[in-house]
């Protein structure tokens, strides 16, 4: 990740209406270690933070792009937000930040944001994407099609209110849907901040799947292959798949063999494709490549045979 | 960046690596999928692609993202990667 060393991270809190998002962001902020933060929200006087922080609201502004692709919508506000945040930490009218929190409305999609940050021309040299983090409540859960795209969308979930219910069938819901999520417990919001962005992403390698699919017709797979995948050959298959059934993919996530000393890492939400990472090494002998897709109406064998015959092809 | 608007962005998260003999390879293999739907691609001074059907249409893509919405548009019909047919032709 040393492309990201220079860029400011941007941390994305997205959560159902009435999740604890805003509870769990005030508390967090309150701690030491979450000094230097900048916090973009919708809703200004919610979160009620210390000080020394920077709190910037933006009124939620999406500018639809000419391929009429919704989840590549830009976010104008937040481009703008964090263009000037920019400007005025260089110049020093505001005080030193060395993270952005971008707490998200209940019912926004998070694939614009993750769009802002990876194509806005100043926005992407200048800021990465850290992690998006998703609040589901362990008293209502999941809640409509939103609620589970900012569940798919996260690389960790923090269930709240466990005081008020039992999380336990919950968080194997949530599990199922999203195996790639750490999922984390919070009451009163209360959580260690070195528990949301600290620590690695989970290992594609050990995750397991199952037969299971979400009432909404969600599920997650994993392909695993053997051999060496071909780059150009899987880039060709997966933007064509993107165009073919792009509504049915919520999530891609994938540990690739491209024949390089380490793995490839592929992120993606929906359409928005962050740009892969070279890692130096594998961790372990296991070299097979792993390619996680969360979303509807796959049939994993037809997946693997296809990209399999593209992959042959190239050769 | 977008899969589909990859045309409004700088480059393609698919082509940036591997240079010119990365693209050559590319527009083979595109060629060997594209050619089940009966539509060529021509790399056009190694900046952008010129798609173009047996009738004579043609039109210029700049990169992946932008090709495929142009190559159903072309083509008349969605292409599919799981298409059993177009597996089928790229195991021969």
């Amino acid at each position: 990740m040393a492309a990201n060393s220079s860029k400011t991270p941007v941390a994305l809190v997205t959560g159902f209406l009435g999740s604890g998002k805003t509870t769990l962001l005030t508390r967090l902020l309150l701690h030491p270690d979450m000094g230097e933060t900048a916090v973009i929200v919708n809703e200004l006087g919610e979160v009620a933070i210390d000080h020394h922080l920077l709190l910037r609201r933006v009124d939620e502004r999406t500018v639809l792009l000419r391929s009429g692709c919704v989840c590549c919508s830009l976010r104008g506000d937040l481009a703008d937000e964090l263009r000037d945040l920019l400007g005025k930490r260089a110049r020093g009218e505001i005080p030193h930040f060395r993270r952005v929190v971008v707490e998200t409305t209940g019912l926004a999609d998070p694939a614009p944001i993750l769009y802002t940050l990876v194509s806005e021309p100043v926005v992407k040299h200048h800021f990465h994407l850290e992690r998006v983090i998703a609040t589901v409540d362990a008293v209502h859960g999941l809640r409509g099609s939103e609620s589970i795209k900012q569940v798919v969308a996260a690389d960790r979930l923090v269930v709240t209110k466990i005081d008020l219910a039992d999380a336990g069938d919950l968080e194997r819901r949530l599990r199922r849907l999203n195996p790639t999520a750490e999922i984390l417990e919070a009451s009163f919001g209360e959580i260690e901040p070195g528990a949301l962005f600290g620590g690695t992403e989970r290992d594609l390698r050990h995750l397991s799947f199952d037969e299971h699919t979400h009432h909404d017709g969600v599920r997650a797979c994993c392909l695993v292959f053997d051999e060496p995948l071909d780059w150009t050959a899987f880039g060709i298959w997966l933007t064509m798949l993107l165009q073919s059934r792009g509504q049915d993919v919520l999530r891609v996530k994938g540990l690739l063999d491209v024949g390089g000393p380490g793995p490839l890492v592929l992120n993606g939400v929906q359409h928005v494709i962050h740009p892969p990472v070279h890692l130096d090494a594998w961790s372990d002998e296991d070299r097979r490549s792993r390619i996680v897709f969360i979303g509807r109406g796959f049939v994993e064998e037809q997946l693997a045979a296809s990209l399999a015959a593209f992959n042959r092809a190239a050769q | 960046m977008c899969a589909l608007c990859g045309e409004l962005l700088e480059e393609h998260w698919a082509e940036r690596e591997g240079g010119r003999r990365a693209r050559v390879l590319r527009v083979g293999l595109l060629n060997r999928v594209l050619g089940h739907y009966r539509l060529r691609l021509e790399d056009w001074s190694g900046r952008v692609y010129v798609l173009r059907d047996r009738k004579g249409h043609a039109t210029v893509v700049e990169n992946l993202g932008a090709l495929w919405a142009e190559a159903e548009r072309l083509a008349g019909r969605p292409l599919d990667p799981l298409d059993p047919e177009l597996v089928r032709t790229l195991g021969r």
